[in-house]
């Protein structure tokens, strides 16, 4: 193998630094003993300790992992339906607004769709008596991340084959039938990744949850971010370190299990034209 | 399937005029915006056929066979299977399956699951269904790779597949779009003969698309030719490269010579034409007759010219010229030959001597005639 030239490993170490120092701190600093975050004052497990007391932790992460998995669920039917409108209709009265209205949270500050909703449901509270907590953060949050789903699902279906689909109507399936047997079936990878990237946004959103939240209704970012403006506690370096930890974790388990499909792939692939020959 | 008792038939059925015609299409136009995709088709295809739509890119072929198949919509004209109007009939309600140019096998099923998607729908039990399933899954010989994805098979053997999934209804007609198109030669030909065996078996009803002439001349048993939407000939494969009726199926269906003239007297079905470009006149058959001065061009392919060192008798068809090119393919040698007003011949000289042995006929700068039978010539008229 060619050496790599001492520029290019300084450079290396020094990239792979600005990316990890920060984090590996962050853990380093999760096993303080002192009470303060920036002063050392020995190793303990005391942080951890008093993470697992604190029940406010628990309730906001409960609460947003809750209100995750609605928004993820709900923004990928409606985002799905939205990507399939834009890929499939090239023309219909409205499409040009529709498609703008559908990626404008994209380009849309965060402020201004927070304060956006924040007037809504204040109106809506008026007329309605809905209290903003829970359910106005869902919506909120379904709002903007079903327009993630939305571009993914009609950039996949853009790029799939329709005779695919023209196949399963000549053999005799009806348009709903087509939909559930061949095109959801393909489209399905999409569908996973707009679900996983709107369930991450939604984890971590900060400002949108801020304008749309009520009393009560504390998700987990807002809890860290609150916490945080009293200085940053070893607690919450923990909890950091604690997700981190499974971020990882799971990050490596797909990595694995992807490059097992992968090498399987190949070995079908070379088996198919063997027995060809 | 039905016998037919051994087809006592008198003649071919197109040419009973009698005879009902299976699909029937009348006067069928398409647009898309200010383009005509197909102008103002009308065509007849019998029971039973191999019918191949022959054409380049861009002839409105597979228009032509979407139509059939319910995903486009005529703007103009009707469709008739089997007597019914075909107008407002989804591509799901019709007597017809297709096997598509891509294949378009669903991805995310077994080759089982495939052939068998369609027999879902069909009333039948799940015993019927699954030995529907292995007869087709052993007539195109893919037994043991039933349980594997398309993507764990070749280009043949998906192409397999997907002739399976499209008989696996037993349609009145199978519609193939360039069904040969993805494979390398050898398979080509395998297949090409695969796909008559089968249809000889099942007897069913095929219309082809290609836009290969080799194709569709041994597939079929007629072919219409295609151009910018319109056919240009219907006939059978003997037909259409003996009897081109236009320029453009006579250099469409192999490689032909023209050698453009006028007409200068015409009678007892021979037309004399004085070709200006060689400076002599040829005499060629022709079916009707043709006015003097009319505009015409001698058409002959190059296997029917003989290329000879020595000058012919008076009277005979001939031109003279010098070798320029001189290709050897082994069975065959393809010479170009340049005649005195610059234009360019190709004969075709089979090669019945072996090489080497004996003098060859005529090497570069040679000058030669070349003639040919008034029988093996046509006559094209503008």
């Amino acid at each position: 193998m060619k050496r790599l030239s001492t520029f290019l490993v300084v450079m290396l170490c020094l990239g792979y630094a600005f990316f990890y120092i920060p984090i590996l701190s962050m853990m380093f600093f999760s096993f303080n003993k002192s009470k303060l975050a920036t002063v050392w004052g020995g190793f303990s497990f005391d942080p951890y300790v008093r993470l697992f007391k604190t029940n406010a932790v628990w309730d906001a992460a409960g609460l947003s992992l809750m209100i995750a998995v609605i928004s993820a669920t709900f923004a990928t039917i409606l985002g799905t339906m939205a990507g399939m409108a834009l890929a499939r209709f090239k023309r219909f009265p409205g499409r040009t607004a529709f498609s703008g209205l559908v990626t404008s949270p994209l380009i849309m500050p965060e402020v201004i769709t927070g304060i956006s909703l924040a007037l809504l449901f204040i109106g809506i509270g008026y007329a309605t008596g809905l209290m903003r907590g829970a359910t106005t953060i869902t919506i909120a949050h379904i709002t903007f991340s079903m327009s993630y789903v939305a571009v993914i699902v009609q950039s996949r279906l853009a790029s799939m084959d329709r005779s695919v689909e023209e196949a399963a109507m000549d053999l005799g399936s009806k348009p709903a039938q087509v939909l559930f047997d061949v095109t959801l079936p393909i489209i399905a990878p999409a569908l996973v990744s707009g679900w996983l990237l709107a369930f991450t946004l939604s984890l971590d959103d900060v400002v949108i949850t801020t304008f749309t939240n009520g009393p009560g209704s504390t998700t987990l970012p807002l809890y860290i971010f609150g916490q945080a403006r009293l200085g940053v506690k070893p607690e919450m370096n923990a909890l950091a370190t604690i997700i981190v930890t499974l971020v990882g974790t799971g990050v490596a388990i797909a990595g694995i299990l992807m490059h097992r499909a992968e090498q399987k792939r190949l070995r079908d692939e070379r088996q198919a034209y063997a027995a060809n020959k | 399937m039905p016998d037919d008792g051994g087809k006592p038939q008198s003649g071919p059925i197109w040419l009973d005029a009698a005879a009902k015609p299976f699909i029937s299409i009348e006067g069928v136009t398409k647009r898309f915006g200010s383009f005509t995709a197909v102008d103002n088709v009308t065509l007849k295809v019998f029971k039973g056929e191999l019918f191949a739509l022959l054409g380049g890119s861009g002839c409105g072929k597979s228009t032509l066979l979407r139509m059939l198949a319910g995903f486009e919509t005529p703007t103009e004209g009707k469709i008739l299977i089997d007597g019914q109007d075909m107008a407002g009939i989804p591509p799901y309600e019709r007597p017809v399956n297709m096997m598509f140019q891509s294949y378009a096998l669903f991805p995310h099923m077994t080759v089982e699951k495939n052939i068998g998607y369609g027999l879902k729908h069909e009333n039948m039990s799940d015993a019927e269904r699954a030995d529907r399933v292995k007869m087709l899954i052993d007539l195109v010989q893919l037994g043991q790779f039933a349980q594997r994805k398309p993507h764990q098979l070749s280009g043949g053997q998906r192409q397999r597949v997907a002739l399976a999934r499209a008989l696996a209804k037993q349609p009145k007609l199978l519609l193939l779009d360039e069904p040969l198109g993805a494979l390398d030669k050898k398979l080509r030909e395998q297949t090409q003969f695969e796909l008559m065996n089968i249809q000889d078996k099942v007897g069913i009803t095929f219309i082809v698309v290609t836009h290969d002439q080799e194709e569709a001349m041994t597939l079929a048993t007629r072919i219409a030719v295609m151009d910018k939407g319109v056919i240009r000939q219907t006939g059978t494969p003997t037909e259409i490269y003996e009897y081109p009726r236009t320029k453009f199926v006579a250099d469409f269906i192999g490689s032909i010579n023209q050698f453009e003239g006028e007409v200068k007297s015409s009678k007892k079905g021979f037309v004399t034409v004085s070709v200006p470009l060689t400076n002599t006149e040829m005499t060629v058959p022709h079916d009707r007759d043709l006015p003097e001065g009319s505009k015409v061009a001698v058409a002959v392919r190059p296997e029917k010219l003989t290329i000879t060192r020595k000058a012919p008798a008076k009277g005979v068809n001939a031109v003279t010229g010098t070798v320029v090119d001189l290709g050897y393919f082994g069975k065959d040698s393809l010479y170009r030959i340049k005649l005195a007003s610059g234009a360019l011949v190709r004969v075709n000289h089979v090669n019945s001597k072996r090489a080497g042995e004996g003098e060859r006929v005529a090497v570069w700068e040679d000058k030669v005639w070349l003639t040919f039978d008034p029988s093996s010539a046509i006559l094209l008229a503008e």
